[in-house]
């Protein structure tokens, strides 16, 4: 059995604050194997944000993480020290960032921070000025050594994105996150971004977690989806699976609302009542039991079970059978 | 790059000439005329004339401001009402020594306060953060002078330690050090405490910036990112002030030359104010706004070489 | 019932905890406090008239009579004190006061004005301001003669600018705010836009800069009457002491130490001041310690 490239266990995080600590991950467990392009959806606040960070050992001064594993082709990151940790950021997980204009240095010329991140790769200065302008080419974008030596502001939104992209695949990482890839950027772009994405799926060996809270890049780009919920996986399956038998009522909640599945006219837009519990004292039952429309008195007191329904879709609910 | 240069150093001759100008005509606010002001109210009239023909008071108004628009742009600033050397001369002759002062004093406090600056960065939020806080702000409000005369009270007075007189002798440099130290120490005071905290907000600024996670995301070392990403942006607030503080330490200059009578621009102003040394005050200011207009100038360019933002903002 | 009582007070704490636990700033406006009574109440807590000389008992220490010792001509010095303070805040608030008017009244020109009035405007606010500002005062001296009269005009002078400046940067942000628009196409006059919308918004961060800016004048004039170009004695001055105190520095190092106290106290109190002002009204501390 292939160890899974990223390996997420039980992992739990706490964000210390004034008023105590916030709960912001609460075991959560994920995997992606290479090749595979998985989906992590979910509404601000849910805590996709802090597992993005926590995926590349990123995570601010204050955040705790109380326990649990993330493991990169079988190593836990989280307990490596920190010079291990820098060397396996770029190479082992890179990112790409939501919104490209404050991603990149408005000081240094776009061709000094390429070069620069692709240290500890052991090539020369020249090596990694071509290295860099190839995959500027390989986003599409026209005449890679003009935009070497310009600087972010000087570049326009949609390219400013793909190179970001090429950024983030420069030093061929094993796990590619894409944190909000095109939540910055307006429709038309928008489109550009995902038909790339697609593109680099050959190119790319190893797996690739896409981040947002947008279910149509979901459709389009990913094999599975994670779908979060108060800092927890609340269903997970196949795209195919989850858009036509999504069993978990969130779940079923968002496509309903996602205004791509809106079949009449309507002046009103669905949308989900109530509001995500405080993540500082979260409900010791189910986290979406007071919003959720099939909810039991069993579901207010106790947490609910993760139930697999088959072998690659589980959701965590009461009300779910196999 | 260049054109920004051009505009830069185009505006700052612009606003020479206007000051220029003002300066000038300043001589005419006086109440009676400059000459006999001078020369105080017991001059005789021939004496008021001979002095008023010197200095040119008797000629039209317009022929006096293009006179002294042109020979001060050739370098002729006026001639001393009382020795009759020219001005210029008087200007060189004591301008080394307070840009030596000025020198120091900037080159002390912005090592101490730029190391300050990040040592506090490193310790944030913890208590020595919070003293170093406290100081920089006390030491910010004491007044450079009143700091003069403390510690030539303490350190040539009580201690002996070092000269309370003058800029040691030329060709002395020991001797020259030593007379500088207590005045670029009063100077410098009060820009520690400042720069301090300007550096140490400014780098805590950028370091909060998505790019430097993003270098943090590409494996890029601590030391890299502070030097090269980071502080690179930081600094140019402390280089826009640099400036701006050459102007406040020549003022501080006036005082703290004074309390150590240390010639300088300062001694050669005030004695010139003190008898209505009109020339001399006038020559001296022109040079002086001169001088930092220059420094604000490249202080500028500097920073246009920085922050390519800047130049570009300013093309639209 | 408890719980109840501490609903209401709570979040009233909470506004005003941010200024108590500053403590810096509450020291700081204590200390101003402190000089302002000071300088009202001068003639009721002075125990000496300060001009009052008595030569026999010249440099005396700080005794039982005289808590501060005399100076050089037998004057009390702590007298001399508390009247130095009504000559340095009185300067200090007039002067920054008128400056602060004109700057107001040109900024809001510049900012609402035409465009080549605002250009002229910018390049007076740029002249006046790059010279230094010792020696500029020292130009306007030589020509007017000191005195307390030409020091206010060269304080007014030398500040108007940055006021000026600081006026006009708010004011052409708010020009173009919709709120202003939304007046202008209701046909609303220049006057009233000025006064009714522009004015109120545009005085709040000004006067915090008047404020920070009192300290300096008082340090400027006190430079100034050291130099013997500011006030003119026998109006006892800090500036003044220091110089007097200069002057017998051999003979008596209380003068000079004397005097120099409330000058750094003051500054130390308004920067204080300032800084706890400027903590409590920058946006972002706010939010972190509102919420």
């Amino acid at each position: 059995m292939n160890v899974p490239l990223l390996d997420i266990r039980g992992l739990h995080l706490d964000y210390n604050g004034k008023d105590g600590p916030a709960h912001a991950l609460r075991g959560i467990d994920l995997t992606a194997d290479a090749g595979e392009v998985i989906g992590i959806v979910g509404e601000s606040g849910c805590g996709k944000s802090s597992l993005a960070l926590a995926m590349t050992a990123l995570l601010p001064r204050n955040a705790k993480v109380t326990s649990g594993e993330v493991r990169l082709s079988g190593q836990d990151i989280l307990s490596m020290d920190a010079s291990s940790q820098r060397a396996m950021r770029g190479s082992g997980v890179s990112m790409i960032f939501q919104d490209p204009m404050t991603a990149f240095n408005p000081v240094l010329t776009l061709g000094k921070q390429l070069v620069d991140f692709q240290r500890g790769t052991g090539l020369s200065r020249a090596e990694r000025r071509t290295r860099a302008e190839e995959m500027l080419e390989r986003v599409s974008l026209a005449d890679p050594v003009a935009i070497m030596g310009r600087f972010v502001h000087e570049i326009s939104g949609g390219m400013r994105q793909r190179i970001g992209i090429a950024a983030a695949m420069l030093n061929h990482p094993k796990v590619l996150i894409a944190d909000e890839p095109t939540t910055a950027l307006d429709v038309t772009v928008e489109a550009q971004i995902i038909h790339l994405l697609r593109g680099l799926r050959q190119d790319h060996h190893g797996a690739i977690v896409v981040i947002t809270h947008h279910l149509g890049v979901v459709g389009e780009l990913c094999d599975r989806v994670y779908v979060m919920y108060a800092g927890q996986v609340v269903e997970t399956a196949p795209i195919d699976t989850l858009y036509h038998a999504a069993k978990h009522p969130y779940t079923q909640a968002l496509i309903a609302c996602d205004p791509a599945n809106l079949t009449q006219k309507t002046r009103v837009l669905p949308t989900i009542a109530g509001r995500l519990p405080d993540m500082r004292a979260p409900p010791k039952g189910c986290s979406f039991a007071d919003r959720c429309p099939i909810a039991q008195p069993v579901c207010m007191q106790v947490a609910p079970p993760r139930v697999d329904l088959t072998s690659d879709h589980s959701a965590l609910c009461h009300m779910v059978q196999p | 790059m260049l054109r920004y240069a051009i505009k830069r150093i185009g505006i700052a001759v612009m606003i020479l000439c206007v000051v220029m100008l003002a300066m000038y005509s300043m001589v005419f606010l006086v109440p009676g005329d400059a000459a006999s002001v001078a020369l105080g109210p017991r001059a005789s009239p021939a004496l008021k004339a001979a002095l008023a023909e010197r200095m040119g008071l008797d000629q039209p108004v317009v022929v006096q401001i293009w006179r002294f628009f042109t020979s001060a742009v050739t370098g002729d600033l006026g001639y001393d009402v009382w020795s009759n050397r020219p001005v210029t001369d008087m200007i060189l002759e004591v301008f080394p020594n307070t840009l030596f002062l000025g020198a120091v004093a900037m080159g002390w406090a912005l090592s101490l306060g730029i190391a300050l600056g990040c040592l506090a960065v490193v310790l944030r939020d913890t208590w020595a953060d919070r003293l170093l806080g406290v100081l920089s702000v006390s030491f910010i409000s004491l007044p450079s002078f009143v700091i003069a005369i403390y510690s030539l009270l303490i350190f040539s007075v009580w201690l002996g330690w070092l000269p309370a007189i003058g800029a040691g002798t030329p060709g002395d440099p020991i001797s020259q050090i030593k007379a500088v130290i207590l005045p670029a120490f009063a100077i410098g005071i009060t820009w520690v405490g400042y720069l301090a905290r300007l550096v140490r907000a400014s780098m805590l600024e950028v370091m909060e910036a998505p790019h430097i996670r993003t270098a943090r995301a590409f494996g890029l070392p601590e030391s890299q990112i502070v030097m090269t990403y980071a502080l690179r942006i930081a600094i140019v607030p402390t280089v826009a002030i640099l400036a701006v503080g050459f102007g406040s330490i020549l003022s501080s200059a006036v005082f703290v030359e004074t309390v150590f009578s240390r010639p300088g621009i300062g001694t050669l102003m005030t004695t010139a104010v003190a008898k209505r040394n009109f020339p001399v005050v006038m020559g001296t200011v022109l040079f002086m706004t001169a001088f930092y207009l220059m420094a604000v100038t490249l202080a500028d360019l500097l920073i246009a070489r920085l922050d390519p933002r800047v130049r570009d903002a300013f093309r639209s | 019932m408890r719980s109840g009582v501490k609903r209401l007070t709570k979040p009233l704490a909470d506004a005003f905890a941010p200024l108590m636990g500053d403590r810096m700033g509450m020291f700081g406006a204590t200390l101003v406090v402190t000089f302002l009574l000071v300088a009202i109440c001068a003639p009721l807590i002075s125990p000496y008239d300060p001009t009052a000389l008595d030569v026999t008992n010249r440099f005396a220490s700080p005794n039982w009579s005289h808590w501060a010792g005399t100076d050089q001509l037998g004057r009390d010095i702590l007298s001399r004190l508390i009247w130095g303070t009504r000559s340095a805040l009185g300067l200090a608030i007039t002067s920054v006061g008128i400056a602060g008017l004109i700057g107001l009244a040109l900024g809001l020109i510049a900012g609402y004005g035409p465009r080549w009035l605002d250009a002229l405007l910018i390049l007076i606010f740029d002249a006046f301001s790059s010279l230094p500002m010792v020696m500029f005062a020292l130009a306007v001296i030589t020509v007017l003669g000191p005195g307390t009269g030409t020091l206010i005009l060269v304080i007014v002078l030398v500040s108007f600018p940055g006021y000026g400046r600081l006026v006009r940067a708010q004011t052409l942000t708010l020009r173009n705010a919709e709120f202003v628009q939304a007046e202008q196409v209701m046909g609303a006059s220049h006057a009233r836009i000025l006064f009714r919308h522009l004015l109120p918004n545009v005085v709040g961060p000004i006067i915090i800069v008047l404020s920070m800016d009192i300290p300096v004048v008082i340090m400027l004039e006190a430079g100034l009457s050291f130099l013997n170009l500011g006030v003119k004695p026998p109006t006892p001055s800090w500036g003044n002491m220091l110089y007097d105190g200069y002057t017998s520095l051999r003979q008596s190092p209380v003068l000079v130490i004397a005097a120099g106290v409330p000058l750094i106290l003051i500054t130390l109190g308004f920067t204080f001041l300032g800084e706890g002002l400027r903590d409590l009204l920058d946006p972002r501390l706010r939010n972190r310690i509102l919420r």
